[in-house]
């Protein structure tokens, strides 16, 4: 059976080409789907919103994407408790579109930062990190500006993914951004979507840095096929 | 016709880093008094509506749907002369 992930495209998202490589890389089919043509995202297992910078960041990173009906399409689509990833601005859209819990808003320094970090994996039982270990640290690159993860609530049950360091320690010279509590993915209530800053897709090679980002799309995989 | 104004800023208690960053650039010129910088986002809406009561709702939807995010946002909506 092949698994169909949709990944969805909006005027300014960039990463699309390392993601659709990802998901072809752990197992799957990517399928490229612009917004505007995303009625009906139901023949499809999972779905993925890339990074980039849709719209510009008019208004608020997200927030305009997250008015587009694909929006809708993808709320279907979650409320069959598919996975849907979004990673960096794909975060920033599902949490527009209170997919996620909280917001993010611009890095405490007022920098865009591009650089390597570590993050703690704090839940098992997602369809994105089954096959990773509790408390396992992961090496994935981060690359934004507004990153900066505001909860709105108490979304300790919500956490997947908190900034730490080399050997685990979770503390506040380990968060570049000034995330709440270092968290920088979290997932809804049910547990199929999740949002994160960091980028998987740009670790699925040891060449490039590390493939510590490989073993999240292989779960939704083979979340899927079960 | 009425014109609104919508004012979007961080909420007082959450931290302004373009505030924080302009504030320390108005420092280097020179100015010693600045003690403290906000920034703020507005919109000028024009609406095609005879009434200005019903303006300031529908620029307060506007408001909730998108041009606001509650988490970390206040909004301020005004009438202005078009």
């Amino acid at each position: 059976m092949t698994i169909r992930v949709a990944v969805l495209k909006f005027p300014g998202t960039n990463c699309d080409l390392e993601m659709e490589h990802a998901i072809r890389l752990a197992g799957a089919e990517p399928d490229p789907v612009w917004h505007t043509e995303a009625h009906d995202l139901k023949d499809h297992d999972a779905a993925v919103v890339p990074g980039g910078f849709t719209y510009g960041d008019y208004v608020r990173a997200g927030a305009i994407a997250a008015t587009s009906p694909a929006l809708d399409a993808l709320e279907e689509l979650a409320e069959e408790e598919r996975p849907i990833l979004g990673v960096c601005n794909g975060m920033q859209i599902l949490a527009e579109r209170n997919l996620i819990p909280g917001t993010l808003t611009v890095n405490a320094n007022n920098r865009f930062i591009c650089t390597w970090t570590h993050l703690k994996v704090e839940r098992t039982d997602t369809p994105f990190t089954t096959t990773y270990e509790e408390g396992q640290v992961i090496r994935v690159p981060i690359a934004h500006k507004e990153g900066r993860y505001i909860p709105d609530d108490d979304v300790e049950n919500n956490v997947v993914f908190r900034f730490c360091g080399p050997d685990g320690t979770v503390s506040p010279e380990y968060n570049p951004n000034g995330s709440t509590d270092n968290i920088t993915g979290v997932v809804n209530d049910r547990g199929n979507v999740l949002g994160m800053m960091p980028h998987p897709e740009r670790a699925v090679h040891k060449l490039l840095g590390s493939d510590d980002g490989l073993p999240l799309f292989r779960s939704m995989i083979k979340w899927c096929r079960t | 016709m009425v014109t609104v104004e919508v004012k979007v800023s961080l909420k007082p208690k959450a931290l302004d880093p373009e505030g924080e960053t302009v504030r320390k650039a108005l420092k280097r010129l020179g100015y010693d008094e600045v003690k403290d910088v906000r920034t703020a986002k507005i919109y000028r809406i024009e609406l095609d509506v005879e009434d200005e009561r019903k303006a300031l709702e529908i620029a307060d939807e506007m408001c909730r749907r998108l041009l606001a995010n509650p988490v970390v946002e206040d909004y301020e909506i005004r009438v202005v002369e078009g």
